[in-house]
């Protein structure tokens, strides 16, 4: 039997890209493994915004449903997608359309790596100040996902940097908002409500960024400590000197014990400088190295495994502290615990091979935990087993609101169904 | 909206929030008709002085059963017409909001209502070691709640961000007049960043009656300098040197002769006596990196001719540079008798050109232009001189003003960086934006605005239909259907 969607798809890539093989743009998912548990019928990868807009008029003229996939490093975060007939790749929406140093920005298409963009940027003495804690990530998938690693302490996450977006809408129709400037406030800032998405509300093609100048120098000051109690001391202490740090963060390995680490970045006597007076601050047997930790920038957990986010108000860091390591004890699992406590955002991973039950028990502690001091408990990630026995979102403000704005970007709900907050 | 319809709402919203706290009288009303850009007035129906956010959602409760658009006002200071009132609405003055509900250094936060002023926070800070940074020229007068509606600026955004990086929740009151808490203390709440699509949206989006900010320590060295070029392109030249060293200044700032000239007529600033161009570089952070950078800049300056370098002794100094330019937009009335405030923005390399394309349009048309801008990140405001008692000179100076609009769009910029959209440019949205842009962002508006109530008008130049709209009533006063008013 023809596939009239498929023929639509392929009609729609080839009329709009320059490509002369037919079936290049969009092919049959069969052999290719492309979402774990999911099964789509077809795969698109568009080189251009405009060919990408095509594919998803063609897509929404047959109603299927989309998933956008660009590293494939977070396809197992959040709920898996209701429905997905339709996987669209990013992986030729690559490269830097546009760097100006002396502005201090760059416009990059979805799919570049951000570890490729770092190469891109670094000659010119430049950097794009987002960590990338999962190797591989693209930049679309940073937004629509809204990574960030210890450096979001100076410099914020994505949502800080972000200063232009371009997006296709479900209904295949082409949107920019912001633009290549930093101050910019003509109409509303969708960079912001696209930032964090999930892919729920349409396909980011480029992304301007505002870029930093890279540190002349940089080092890494640490201490260990027992318990979380001293833990939250040495931030706090930290937090109230003048060492103006860029990172601020803790580990917490399922050993026991907590490393405390202060990323200092600036000109090298400015750094050398405030190294000293933050070794001081830390006391005890403070060490200053020029390379970070092994576990630097990384999630605390791996493939498979279960990660959550914890968030907190500054002062309510060392309860939650607390509260991770009572709860490592009280269900007996190799909890790991690591994050920015500079900031009030904490990673605590367990193993994919712990109960689902025991999960369930930590997930609801941390989650009381969080409330406690303004924070939330979010499931990240976890394996299919985990995710029926706890809720991974918990409380969500707004959610009416949400629900809202999911109705007028995507009515028919195909992009990602069911993949965020709500069943959104 | 008729006198009746008027009336019906006044004894509606007097019972939800106090005899005192209505304006129906004409005159009185007549206080409020416009706000910082005096230009446009448009005298409201009522105005509603809530004292509690309660009170604030129960007037838009009361606005949206009598199907009347309403207006958010804060102190009055904004420059795009943001808050003109809509002659059949409502205008909710947040004026009583004013209290400081905590400052928690312990957070790095401070919970304040909407009417409190900028600078109040910052000075209700300052014993913890802390300081608000978002920093209008208008921060001893400004409100928090229409820093939020126009994600203001200031002149230390160069290095600190806006509104938007420092606003970490929200309570807001929904254009339906539901009271909801979007973010918080904590970071990275969950869900859609409906924070971030709120703030800037002004006043469209609803009302914020309560704003959670991050307080940012205060800097252990603060150091400033003045130095005085022969022109603008010197001084540009030096901004260019200083950004290009990857030297982040927390402000750099640029007033051309005209603005000098402005400057010194009203508030005697004593700038260098011949400068076509000073800059005001300020740096601060750590004491000594701070020293060596600013050695650097002293060095950019000289090398790039500046003639006159003055470094600031001490606080004192410090505020007289900051004085010249702070008055800088009311200083140019001593020079002209009317003038215009322009906000747009260039990609900070195009400096040099686009100020000899402002100066080329200024001699063909024969209109006076004074800049001063952010030079740091390419945000200029030429202030356009005219003189409304000579006729076609007003003409004149708005079709200058759009001009330097245009120019700042050709070169990839924004028609506003800090100002907002307002009423003022709602027209020059398409020139930045195609209709598909304007059409997607306003599906935002939809979301949370589906009867087009909260500052119609403002923004966007043509209003989207929102599909199904939710309890629009025909017929009979809603309010007399529903049994809560009666005609009076």
């Amino acid at each position: 039997m023809p596939d009239a969607a498929l023929a639509a798809l392929r009609g729609a890539s080839h009329e709009a890209s320059s490509r002369t093989n037919h079936t290049d743009g969009v092919w049959l998912a069969d052999d290719e493994p492309v979402l774990p548990g999911i099964r789509p019928r077809y795969v698109a990868a568009p080189g251009s915004t405009a060919e990408a807009a095509a594919v998803l008029r063609a897509a929404a003229a047959h109603d299927l449903a989309v998933v956008v996939c660009g590293g494939m490093t977070k396809q197992d975060w959040a709920a898996p997608p209701r429905r997905c007939d339709l996987v669209l790749s990013t992986r030729r929406l690559i490269g830097v359309v546009e760097h100006v140093a002396g502005d201090l920005i760059a416009v990059v298409r979805a799919g570049t790596l951000v570890t490729e963009l770092r190469q891109l940027l670094a000659p010119a003495g430049q950097q794009l100040a987002l960590d990338a804690p999962l190797p591989g990530a693209t930049v679309g998938g940073t937004v629509a996902v809204s990574t960030s690693g210890p450096r979001r302490m100076l410099y914020g996450t994505v949502r800080d940097l972000l200063i232009g977006v371009t997006v296709v809408r479900p209904d295949g129709v082409v949107a920019h908002a912001g633009g290549k400037v930093v101050k910019n406030v003509a109409g509303y800032d969708l960079g912001k409500l696209i930032t964090g998405s999930y892919g729920t509300l349409g396909l980011v093609t480029e992304c301007a960024f505002r870029l930093h100048p890279s540190p002349a120098a940089s080092a890494y000051v640490s201490r260990r400590v027992a318990d979380p109690a001293a833990a939250g001391r040495l931030v706090a202490d930290v937090l109230g000197a003048q060492v103006v740090p860029s990172a601020l963060e803790v580990d917490a390995p399922p050993e026991g014990g907590f490393e405390v680490v202060v990323l200092l970045e600036g000109t090298a006597e400015g750094v050398a400088g405030r190294a000293v007076r933050t070794i001081r601050l830390l006391g005890g047997d403070a060490a200053i190295s020029d390379a970070a930790p092994g576990w630097w920038s990384a999630y605390p957990w791996g493939s498979g495994d279960v990660g959550l986010k914890l968030t907190a108000a500054l002062s309510g860091v060392p309860a939650l502290l607390g509260a991770a390591l009572a709860a490592r004890e009280r269900h007996g699992v190799p909890l790991r615990l690591r994050g920015s406590a500079g900031t009030g955002v904490l990673y605590v991973g367990l193993p994919g091979t712990a109960a689902p039950q025991t999960v369930a028990g930590v997930v609801d502690a941390l989650r009381a935990a969080a409330r406690d001091v303004s924070g939330h408990a979010v499931v990240l990630t976890a394996p299919a087993a985990v995710r029926e026995h706890v809720d991974l979102w918990g409380p969500v403000e707004g959610l009416e609101l949400m629900r809202r704005i999911k109705q007028q970007f995507d009515p028919d709900a195909r992009f990602a169904p069911g993949r965020f907050v709500g069943g959104i | 909206m008729t006198t009746t319809d008027i009336s019906v709402l006044a004894a509606m919203l007097r019972a939800a929030i106090g005899d005192g706290q209505v304006i129906s009288d004409r005159q009185e009303l007549r206080t409020y008709e416009c706000d910082g850009l005096a230009q446009y007035k448009v005298i409201p129906a009522l105005v509603a002085l809530p004292r509690s956010a309660q009170e604030c959602a129960a007037v838009v409760r009361a606005c949206v059963e009598a199907a009347v658009p309403f207006v958010a006002r804060g102190s009055g200071t904004g420059l795009s017409g943001g808050a003109l009132p809509h002659a059949d609405g409502v205008l909710i003055v947040t004026s009583q909001l004013r209290a400081i509900r905590e400052i928690a250094p312990q957070d790095e936060r401070a919970v304040v209502e909407p009417g409190v002023i900028n600078l109040q926070v910052t000075r209700a800070a300052t014993p913890y070691g802390y300081y608000y940074a978002p920093d209008p020229s208008s921060q001893q007068i400004c409100s928090i709640g229409g820093n939020v509606a126009e994600n203001s600026g200031g002149a230390h955004c160069l290095k600190y961000g806006f509104t938007t990086n420092h606003v970490t929740g929200l309570q807001v009151v929904t254009p339906d007049g539901d009271l909801v808490r979007l973010g918080g203390r904590a970071p990275d709440a969950p869900g859609y960043d409906l924070l971030g699509a709120f703030v800037g949206s002004e006043g469209t989006l609803g009302i914020a009656t309560e704003v959670t900010v991050r307080l940012v320590r205060l800097p252990e060295s603060v150091r400033t300098l003045l130095a005085a070029f022969r022109g603008t392109d010197e001084a540009g030249a030096a901004t260019s040197a200083i950004i290009g060293a990857g030297v982040v200044p927390a402000a750099i700032e640029m007033m051309d002769a005209l603005a000098i000239e402005a400057a010194e007529a009203a508030v005697h600033c004593g700038y260098p006596q011949g400068a076509g161009a000073v800059l005001v570089v300020e740096l601060d952070g750590p004491a000594p990196e701070v020293a060596a950078q600013f050695t650097q800049v002293e060095g950019f300056c000289r090398s790039n001719g500046a003639f006159e370098i003055r470094v600031a002794a001490d606080e004192a100094e410090r505020a007289l540079f900051w004085k010249g330019r702070k008055s800088a937009f009311a200083a140019v009335g001593r020079i002209s008798p009317d003038y215009i405030v322009q906000d747009g923005v260039i990609p900070r390399t195009a400096l040099p050109e686009v100020l000899r394309r402002i100066a080329e349009i200024s001699r063909e048309r024969g209109v006076r232009v004074a800049n001063v801008f952010h030079a740091g990140d390419g945000n200029l405001h030429p202030l356009v001189l005219f003189d409304d008692s000579v006729e076609g000179q007003a003409e004149q100076a708005e079709e200058v003003s759009g001009a330097i609009i245009d120019l700042c769009v050709e070169y990839g910029g924004s028609i506003t960086g800090e100002h907002g959209v307002g009423m003022d440019k709602a027209k020059y949205m398409p020139r930045m934006y195609s209709d598909d842009d304007l059409d997607t962002m306003q599906l935002v508006r939809c979301a949370f605005d589906p009867r087009g109530l909260a500052n119609p008008g403002k923004v966007f130049p043509t209003p989207r239909l929102c599909g199904e709209v939710p309890g629009r009533h025909k017929g009979a006063h809603p309010l007399q259907e529903a049994g809560v008013a009666e005609v009076f």
